[in-house]
């Protein structure tokens, strides 16, 4: 399979995860579509790297995997104090910004 | 490699199902682990690549890191309320319409590229120049990474610290 395959496969789980974060209404459901999303993008940074010959891209790929999973941690513990404060995860409660 | 584009299309159809799966199921529980299922198709997806150390990476900080702390937030969350979250979904048409519009234009932006369909060789090793790399060319991004996961995990205990 060549590059554009690879790429056209991330692009379309990119706006599955996208589709996800846009009609979600609960906060862990919406981390899931992020989750979904910087997937996606490893894909195509891993294509990159193994079309184009540089190893860089790959050595990128390590670095995102680790922050997503400092991001969904830390995500997932503001959910919890969320929860804690105003007893709920859904996204259209969480209205203290609104005008 | 003969069996290469059937397993590219396996694994797009498992990874595209489950990825639908994951934002259109109603039980927040179920989507979880479908995301379970997309993350090891995208492991997959990395070993047709030849990333070996990655697909790893991704099966253990992913697939079991990342869906055990959910489970976690929504065990907790659910105890708290007392009662079971059910995942709805509004503006369906609307997310449907920005995200199929999206798909296009990277689709287009793809295809009309001038993409070279042949991979390289393989120069050596991959998991050991990756290795050589992290702690060479990337040793600064490598340690400030250090810096935010200790971050990361003092900003976490101080979050869901219990309440005094």
């Amino acid at each position: 399979m060549g590059l554009q395959a690879y790429l056209t496969l991330a692009a379309v789980v990119f706006c599955i995860g996208l589709f996800g974060v846009v009609t979600r209404r609960n906060a862990i459901g919406i981390l899931l579509g992020i989750e979904l999303m910087l997937n996606a993008v490893n894909i195509n940074l891993v294509a990159f790297a193994r079309f184009g010959g540089n190893v860089a891209g790959m050595v990128f790929t390590v670095f995102t995997i680790c922050i997503t999973v400092a991001e969904a941690a830390l995500g997932l513990a503001i959910v919890i104090l969320l929860f804690r404060i105003r007893r709920t995860v859904m996204a259209d409660h969480l209205d203290l910004l609104k005008g | 490699m003969t069996g290469e584009p059937i397993a590219f299309w396996i694994l797009s159809a498992v990874l595209v199902g489950s990825a639908l799966a994951v934002v259109l199921s109603k039980n927040l529980f179920h989507a979880v682990l479908w995301l379970a299922l997309a993350l090891t198709g995208t492991a997959g997806i990395f070993l047709l690549l030849e990333a070996e150390f990655l697909a790893a990476v991704q099966l253990l900080l992913y697939a079991g890191g990342i869906i055990t702390i959910v489970v976690f937030a929504i065990v907790v969350t659910e105890r708290l309320v007392g009662e079971r979250m059910s995942q709805t979904s509004r503006r369906l048409a609307g997310g449907g319409v920005v995200a199929a519009a999206l798909a296009a234009l990277l689709a287009r932006a793809v295809w009309h590229q001038p993409l070279t369909m042949v991979r390289p060789p393989l120069a050596d090793n991959l998991t050991q120049t990756v290795g050589e790399q992290v702690l060479t060319r990337f040793v600064l991004p490598f340690e400030l990474l250090a810096v935010l996961m200790l971050a990361a995990l003092v900003g976490a205990i101080y979050f869901a610290r219990p309440e005094d």
